[in-house]
């Protein structure tokens, strides 16, 4: 964003001079307004209009169609003493914070790893980000296969290994292990080709001369490449944290928000009130608007920062 | 890490990595009587293909393609057009109000359709779309990624090559069509790609808007399929399997593109 500020401005340009500017011809405003409208239109209509209403739902009781009544703040103070919301919150925030830094720093790891020439390096690079293309739908379901307790691949070996059978579904915290595993699956491949792409446009020079001056490979690493892809992994970072706010399809797959209330995640939980049997529209869309502000809050978090960075 | 080490880690990385679709691929062709006696492996002793046949016997597999295939290219289309116009627009046009409106378009980035998915209900139901296909495909066509990119794309554009056609007689408009587009290849590429792979792998919205199995795609499909095999995995995997080919045969194709288009989105 800050570039187009940094360009240095052409005073004597040929912008500037007698010459029209190109952009502006005649008729162009109204050109302008007809390329924008179909996407205006259905950007209003079903995100912007959607957006206020769930807000206005958010002070109504109101179950399924059918009118609502205003209840002011009753979802609101509900939402305070609900522990089920308090849960899914707890939750999602344990969730994003294992699988975003173990993401990023696996996804680092593993382009440093391939950044270099190696035997079968494209097949190995292919391996990591094909599940990338893989739908969350077969994400859950092959997730449900490796860690089904009765007849799961996962279990069985551990039984070849001589080992015991583990409750990945019947005990809450493993049920949440075997979630973050099948996302993480999908989600470092991301980061591994972000990194790939980003240590490309590093500066060879400082490397080398950092090693003339006797650096080790890990002070390298350490001291020169890290820093300089902190824009990357700022981005990877905020990515990675508004998806996992997000979680949705393999939770509710894999685990339905069980056992118990163990994975239940704050959009499992909007869309248990709102779709399953309650049809609590108003409750729902509540839950749905603290999801918007806490996306909100990290991006305000994240553009603060990289403001900060450029000085 | 001397060369040998790192490829032995990486030998051990890519066989962790691809566990689980070898895992889908040996299971959709274990026997049902294997997997209910041994448990699902890795390594099956002997093999089948009832799993798909039976698949295809009992459920409208193909019709499940067809509609997957249908909405993801009916908005693809209608995305790919709706995005590159306004994009062009916000790059190139000056007109009062743009940087209002591209500011407000930008700043949906930010909004989760799952924070917005109850009224966006309301709504569909409202104008009578539910149990159509364009209840799916309406509301996910006009995007803020899309924009963005298109955006990012003709901000660079050379002005000269637009100067030029106006000066050879074209609108605006004409301009565009005769111009713009042809050079554009490379970012319409890119947009078709994020936007069909979103639409082909969605699945809450379909899930909320599709209620009749006859309209289901692909990803409510599994669903389906997976509450009525329950524990009988192999009809589930070939499923699952064969939603995931179109999109794998294109990623092996056009992996660079895929690469380049996905790293800069941000996307998945």
């Amino acid at each position: 964003m800050s570039t187009v500020e940094a360009r240095p401005r052409q005073r004597h340009g040929q912008r500037q001079g007698p010459r029209r500017d190109p952009r502006q011809h005649r008729g162009s405003s109204v050109t302008a307004w007809v390329m924008l409208a179909p996407n205006l239109l259905l950007l209003g209509l079903f995100l912007l209009v959607p957006l206020v209403w769930a807000f206005v739902l958010s002070f109504q009781a109101k179950r399924s169609f059918g009118g609502g009544t205003w209840a002011g703040l009753d979802n609101y103070t509900r939402l305070l003493r609900d522990d089920v919301f308090w849960r899914a919150l707890l939750n999602t925030a344990v969730f994003t914070a294992i699988t975003v830094p173990v993401t990023v720093v696996a996804g680092l790891a593993l382009a440093l790893l391939l950044d270099k020439a190696l035997p079968g390096r494209g097949v190995f690079r292919t391996i990591v980000y094909l599940p990338i293309v893989v739908s969350t739908l077969v994400t859950s379901l092959i997730g449900l296969l490796l860690f089904d307790e009765s007849i799961g691949i996962v279990n069985g070996v551990l039984a070849d290994l001589g080992l015991g059978a583990v409750s990945w579904q019947s005990e809450g915290s493993l049920a949440m292990v075997s979630v973050i595993v099948m996302v993480l699956w999908t989600r470092i491949g991301f980061a591994m080709v972000v990194y790939i792409a980003a240590l490309q446009d590093l500066d060879q020079e400082v490397l080398e001369a950092a090693s003339v001056d006797g650096a080790g490979k890990w002070a390298r690493v350490r001291l020169i490449v890290v820093p300089s892809l902190r824009p990357t992994t700022m981005f990877l970072l905020v990515v990675n944290m508004v998806w996992s706010f997000q979680i949705f399809d393999i939770v509710y797959v894999m685990t339905n928000g069980g056992p118990g209330y163990s994975t239940t995640m704050l959009v499992t939980y909007a869309y248990d009130e709102g779709f399953g049997p309650a049809r609590n529209f108003g409750y729902g869309s509540t839950v749905g608007v603290v999801l918007f502000v806490l996306t909100l809050l990290i991006t305000a978090l994240q553009v603060r920062s990289s403001r900060k960075q450029d000085g | 890490m001397s060369r040998p080490v790192r490829f032995l880690v990486c030998l051990v990385v890519a066989a962790i990595f691809a566990l689980p679709l070898v895992a889908m691929l040996v299971v959709s062709f274990t026997p049902r009587e294997m997997l209910f006696e041994d448990g699902a492996s890795l390594w099956s002793s002997d093999w089948t293909t009832a799993n798909y046949t039976g698949l295809f016997d009992r459920f409208p597999v193909g019709r499940w393609f067809r509609n997957a295939l249908l909405v993801a290219v009916i908005t693809t289309v209608l995305s790919v057009c709706v995005n590159l116009l306004a994009g062009f627009a916000l790059a190139k046009l000056r007109f009062r109000g743009r940087s209002l409106v591209l500011g407000v378009v930008l700043a949906t980035l930010v909004v989760p359709g799952q924070a917005i998915m109850i009224p966006q209900f309301e709504l569909v139901a409202g104008l009578d779309l539910i149990g159509l296909f364009w209840a799916v495909i309406l509301p996910s066509a006009a995007t803020a990624l899309g924009v963005f990119l298109a955006r990012q794309f003709f901000v660079s554009f050379p002005d000269e090559l637009l100067e030029a056609a106006r000066v050879d007689g074209c609108s605006t408009a004409g301009a565009f069509f005769r111009v713009v587009l042809r050079n554009a290849r490379p970012l319409i590429a890119v947009m078709v790609l994020i936007a069909f792979m979103t639409q082909w792998n969605d699945f809450l919205w379909p899930l909320i808007t599709l209620r009749d199995p006859d309209l289901y795609t692909l990803p409510i499909a599994l669903r389906f399929l997976q509450n009525q095999y329950d524990a009988d995995y192999g009809g589930v995997m070939a499923g699952a399997l064969l939603s995931c080919v179109p999109l794998l045969v294109l990623f092996v194709l056009l992996q660079r593109q895929f690469v380049a288009g996905l790293t800069r989105s941000g996307i998945k």
